[in-house]
């Protein structure tokens, strides 16, 4: 375990509402006031922020069974890259971890090669095929942090209560990629005029806002935390914000494509356009970002989705849905949110990314707390970088963000007081 | 307009007002090379098309190969189940084997909108666009249009019907970029289920009453009501559908004298047009077959950078 002296930064650390210049030390791995006994490592971080490691609720590893899109090693030096010190991985693998051998395989594999920490989360149905319940005990026991079938939805409401009822009692949330299939059919981009001038088959707002109206009447029967992954449409964020309103355990996140990119991206037909849920119309990101401004939608995530280019570059209604995004989130909000349009200040930024998934998956991590896993990212949030997918961490590079610029950038990764990325180096 | 830029022909949603005028009397002066004895010029002498259907056709592909042939192109026909892409190979890879055999010119027809894009933007052929799912048909829609400039001496102003299944339509599609370019009034009829009012935002009417409508026609194009492919919750049934959409003797008789009849074929005799309109006066289905040929022959020429247009 290490011990490191970071010097002279901005101190952001929401939990504990600070906001000033300090020196943030990490003795035996774990953050601490008072500075390790002897000499240590020292990082100088002057003119940059120090903030606690961001976490990544939404990421696909792919490990076990699809290792030609990504592993755990290059995720998570992707994620590092990035300035994530966290990831939560989604249970989509071959096979699906909807078994206690699975996670366990996984945090093996993990343990060995990865360089952030990785958090897993297990199906909520057996194959990931809506119909039995997973063994929620024994995958709770494995160390699973929350239940999902995300890249598929539970389509039968008795299921999902059950499932949200039986969750509860071992404390998990459950999170849901919202899909109604019968309204979404075979749709492979947003319905509206851009799939009427291309002739593609649309993707509803609809098909999302039913099954979110569905997790909010859900959350308030069951009385237990339902979490709305990867909310896209208008209609969504006004669910959730009346259902928060009135107190019921439902929250959403919201991933960069959603709100730097519309449907019209589309129009060239280049499949790294193409995920689920889709791009969709300029007043749905209006009321993303009304949302993220008002604490309707409370995490931040990418939907990291690797694929090989040779499983992408076919015809568009045939290519898999899904792009990375590890190295490119955080730098496509801090530009957009903070700088742009000023959505919400650096500090709530911060937060999105960190306190606020941190309490949904009851992890301790997310603050800068005396005794918390040392876990430190540092911002430079006014440089201007551009991202070169030719030169990125994953293995794959299903990317539509090539050759992007933004101002903002995670600089440093500290796990545990090491430091496994830095930026230039 | 002096001089044709493109390599390729994906779309008329692409297109600007002035290319599609510069197609459109191009394939004019192709027109009578069909009329003549010796039904051929040598403008795209050793060049090779193949013509690369992924999706079964008949009429499009004999339309390419003729066209090619009357240009002295060479021909090839590739059909899915005889390509390689039935052993998995894919369109990607079938498209490079294409161009490495010194393909100038690939025809396309694919089941997947936005395939014919996918090829241009990879090949250094020709890539022209014989239907790709339900985004576009450029060339349907170029011989509409040229049947009914030749027949009506202009497009700007016509009043134009276009009646049926227009969601899942790519000859829909082309008909409305190159009219609404060309500055006709296009109002597209239909169940509101198949002509959803989203596509006001591409410049034309929607009407689900055609009975409103059917007196200003200039011109009524009729689409094949695709029952094979047709998914039972979009309408209930054929029955109702006549009823509601068919041109049928009686609406035939309420056109205007000159409206013309089209339909992009093949034609399902008693669904969406009456047997006897079809065969009748203001019907000039037979002669969008004729026109097809010297509209392709343009595209083929232009695109392929041919050289000395007929006199």
């Amino acid at each position: 375990m290490k011990n490191l002296h970071i010097k002279n930064g901005r101190v952001i650390d929401p939990a504990n509402r600070r906001d000033e210049i300090a020196d943030i030390f990490v003795v035996d791995g774990r953050i601490s006031k008072a500075p390790p006994p002897g000499n240590c490592e020292t990082l100088d971080a002057s003119g940059l922020v120090v903030a606690p490691g961001l976490i990544d609720i939404h990421v696909h590893l792919r490990e076990p069974g699809q290792s030609h899109k990504e592993t755990i090693a290059t995720g998570t030096r992707a994620a590092a890259s990035g300035g994530f010190t966290s990831v939560v991985a989604m249970p989509n693998t071959s096979p699906a971890a909807d078994s206690s051998a699975t996670i366990t395989w996984i945090r093996e594999r993990a343990k060995a090669v990865a360089c952030v920490n990785v958090f897993c989360t297990g199906a909520i149905t057996k194959g990931l095929v809506g119909e039995e319940l997973a063994p929620f005990g024994a995958l709770a026991a494995a160390g699973v942090v929350a239940l999902t079938d995300d890249g598929h939805c539970v389509q039968n409401h008795e299921v999902m209560r059950r499932a949200v009822e039986y969750a509860r009692m071992f404390n998990l949330p459950v999170m849901d990629h919202c899909q109604d299939y019968s309204l979404v059919g075979d749709g492979v981009m947003h319905e509206g005029e851009w799939s009427l001038r291309l002739g593609l088959p649309g993707w509803p707002r609809m098909g999302e806002e039913m099954i979110v109206a569905r997790n909010v009447m859900l959350a308030e029967l069951c009385r237990s935390p339902i979490h709305c992954q990867h909310i896209s449409s208008g209609g969504s964020v006004r669910l959730l914000r009346e259902a928060r309103q009135r107190g019921i355990p439902i929250s959403g996140e919201v991933c960069p494509h959603h709100v730097a990119l519309t449907d019209a991206s589309l129009k060239t037909f280049d499949t790294n356009f193409k995920m689920n849920p889709p791009l969709r119309a300029e007043e749905d990101v209006e009321a993303i970002l009304e949302g993220i401004a008002d604490g309707t939608l409370n995490i931040l995530c990418s939907d990291h989705a690797p694929h090989a280019t040779y499983e992408k570059e076919v015809e568009f209604d045939h290519a898999p849905f899904g792009i990375t995004g590890l190295e490119t989130e955080f730098a496509t909000f801090c530009d957009l949110l903070v700088h742009k349009r000023k959505v919400i200040p650096l500090g709530r930024l911060i937060e999105l990314y960190t306190l606020e998934p941190a309490k949904l998956l009851r992890l301790d991590r997310g603050t800068l707390s005396d005794g918390t896993p040392g876990d430190v990212t540092l911002i430079d949030p006014d440089l201007e970088w551009t991202f070169d997918a030719a030169r990125s961490q994953s293995l794959s590079r299903n990317t539509p963000f090539d050759k992007h610029a933004w101002k903002g950038r995670a600089v440093a990764t500290i796990v545990s007081g090491n430091i496994v990325w830095q930026a230039g180096k | 307009m002096k001089t044709w830029t493109r390599k390729d022909l994906i779309g008329l949603d692409d297109l600007g007002a002035e290319e599609i005028g510069f197609l459109l009397d191009t394939a004019t002066a192709f027109k009578g090379v069909g009329e003549r004895n010796l039904k051929k010029v040598p403008s795209l002498r050793g060049k090779t098309l193949v013509n690369f259907f992924v999706e079964p056709s008949t009429r499009t592909r004999t339309s390419f190969e003729i066209a090619a042939m009357r240009l002295s192109a060479d021909v090839v026909n590739i059909s899915a189940t005889a390509s390689s892409l039935q052993k998995g190979e894919t369109l990607k890879d079938t498209a490079l084997n294409l161009q490495a055999l010194h393909a100038d010119i690939i025809v396309l027809r694919h089941s997947s909108a936005g395939s014919p894009r996918f090829l241009a933007d990879r090949l250094d052929s020709s890539v022209i666009n014989a239907g790709d799912g339900s985004h576009e048909h450029p060339t349907q829609g170029l011989l509409d249009i040229f049947t009914m400039r030749q027949k009506h001496g202009r497009i700007a102003g016509l009043n134009v019907l276009i009646v049926g299944d227009i969601l899942f339509s790519r000859v829909a599609r082309s008909n409305i970029h190159g009219l609404v370019k060309l500055g006709a009034n296009v109002t597209l009829v239909g169940p509101s289920t198949l002509v959803p009012a989203g596509f006001e935002k591409l410049g034309a009417r929607v009407v689900h009453r055609l009975d409103d409508v059917l007196g200003e026609a200039d011109v009524i194009n009729l689409l094949r009501i695709q029952h094979e492919r047709q998914r039972k919750e979009y309408f209930p049934g054929l029955g109702e559908y006549v009823s509601l959409f068919g041109l049928t003797k009686a609406r035939a008789a309420r056109l205007k004298p000159g409206c013309l009849i089209m339909h992009p074929g093949p034609i399902n005799r008693g669904v969406e047009i009456d047997s006897e309109v079809a065969d009748g006066a203001g019907s000039v289905i037979l002669e969008q077959v004729t026109n097809g040929i010297a509209v392709r022959m343009a595209v083929l020429y232009l695109c392929a950078g041919g050289a000395g247009l007929p006199t």
